[in-house]
């Protein structure tokens, strides 16, 4: 599946909230491409999707932070357009050549 | 994981690092993040040239979920190969051996490999020739065809494997003979064919045929692998200590599609002499650059569709050896016959 997530941490309380943060960019980095500062894309199976579901709830504090997750269907997929600097590769359909 | 959420890592260019970073590797040239790739959508890392650093926890990441490390000289060849322990089944395995010691049931499958791979150079042959540009080239081409249908039919009446062998071999040498006629006429010129050799190849167009080879090589040794059988031990390859024997069996039947790519990518011209490196002794070799455009139409190649004749099912062409690993394990586990991938 392909899977768009979006985040805010709040940043009231600066320790822990740095840390929340910090913590949910490795989740997400672990499992997927940064696009933007707090967007990513993931292209998981059921059991990637599982384990990092599990693993955003737990760290963020759902009184405060805010997750969001777009389930996005391949044909969908194909229409994403991109403008500007820091274009994303895609980790499955791009040539991984360095 | 799905094999379609999979892709292979190829660090081409001198000096890159991999690190771990989570559960992702992170590819850093001077210190700059390349690329971050998370574990479950690496099936395999290939690492060109020993200029390239993989850091030991990276290593452990890529083993502990599957992935295997390959290192390869820069012209391709595969000199090390890091992986976890295989978990397939032991049973497998026995079963496997216990076909390579009977000497009917190896004739037997060699024979489905042999056929395999000649049904499919008359596919190459024989879409050359349509797209020809002289007729005498398409002349040579078909009647080259023509004879290794012949070989096909007499391939059943084998009396053994080494009988089949023979078979292959006259195959091969007649292809290699006419394989320049895949070439139009001006490029032939340029790259000239004198059969196939190696070790190191004394051509453009061997040089080429090696690369792409040992992509193909390193893609059989994982699918059989991760299919659990053990890739050294062959059936129309015998054994031979630290040769892949299996692999170079399953490979037989793909070797015409990595052709196929070596000739379209000469014809049109995306390979040039300015690709190539000519080394005393004779001995060709590929530029870096050379190398990534390899690489690119390789991988290009292997995400295109097709329809599989077996089982009606779009599947993609870097699917392919992994579907024929689970064939054959099959045929082997079921004593029935293997069915080649054909290609069409």
């Amino acid at each position: 599946m392909f899977l768009l997530i979006t985040y805010d941490v709040s940043m009231t309380d600066e320790k822990a909230g740095a840390r929340r943060l910090r913590r949910v960019a490795k989740a997400c980095t672990s499992y997927g491409t940064r696009v933007q500062k707090s967007v990513f894309e993931m292209q998981l199976g059921q059991t990637e999707w599982v384990a990092l579901r599990a693993r955003l709830l737990d760290e963020i504090d759902p009184a405060r932070d805010s997750l969001r997750v777009y389930f996005i269907d391949q044909t969908s997929k194909t229409r994403i357009e991109h403008f500007g600097a820091g274009r994303p590769a895609n980790l499955v359909e791009d040539t991984l050549a360095l | 994981m799905s094999q379609l959420l999979q892709n292979t890592l190829y660090l081409l260019t001198p000096k890159l690092s991999v690190y771990r970073d989570g559960l992702a590797l992170r590819i850093e040239q001077d210190r700059q993040l390349k690329l971050s790739l998370p574990i479950h959508n690496c099936e395999s890392l290939l690492v060109f040239g020993p200029d390239i650093y993989v850091s030991p926890a990276a290593m452990r990441l890529c083993w502990e979920n599957g992935a295997s490390v390959c290192y390869f000289t820069e012209w391709g060849r595969l000199e090390a190969r890091v992986e976890g322990i295989p978990q397939g089944s032991v049973h497998l395995r026995r079963i496997q051996h216990a076909a390579a010691s009977d000497l009917v049931r190896t004739a037997e499958i060699a024979r489905s490999f042999i056929a395999g791979k000649i049904h499919n150079t008359r596919w190459l042959l024989n879409r050359s020739a349509r797209d020809a540009a002289e007729t005498a080239d398409a002349g040579a081409l078909r009647s080259v065809s023509d004879i290794l249908i012949r070989l096909l039919r007499q391939l059943p009446a084998t009396a053994d494997t080494d009988a089949a062998r023979g078979i292959e071999g006259q195959a091969a040498a007649l292809h290699f003979e006419v394989f320049g006629k895949h070439l139009r006429p001006q490029v032939r010129q340029k790259f000239p064919v004198d059969g196939r050799n190696r070790r190191p190849p004394r051509d453009t167009v061997n040089c080429v045929l090696s690369f792409l080879y040992a992509l193909l090589r390193h893609d059989c040794v994982s699918a059989l692998t991760a299919t659990g059988l053990d890739p050294f031990v062959g059936y129309l390859h015998a054994d031979r200590s630290g040769r892949e024997s299996l692999a170079l069996d399953l490979m037989e039947e793909f070797r015409p599609w990595a052709e196929r790519q070596a000739i379209t990518l000469l014809n049109r011209g995306e390979l040039g002499s300015k690709d190539f490196a000519f080394r005393e002794g004779g001995a060709v070799e590929l530029t870096e650059a050379a190398r990534k455009t390899l690489v690119g139409t390789y991988q290009t190649r292997k995400r295109e569709e097709t329809a599989h004749p077996l089982f009606k099912e779009k599947v993609r062409y870097g699917q392919l050896p992994f579907i024929q690993a689970r064939v054959l394990a099959r045929a082997l586990r079921e004593k029935t016959e293997y069915i080649p991938h054909l290609f069409t």
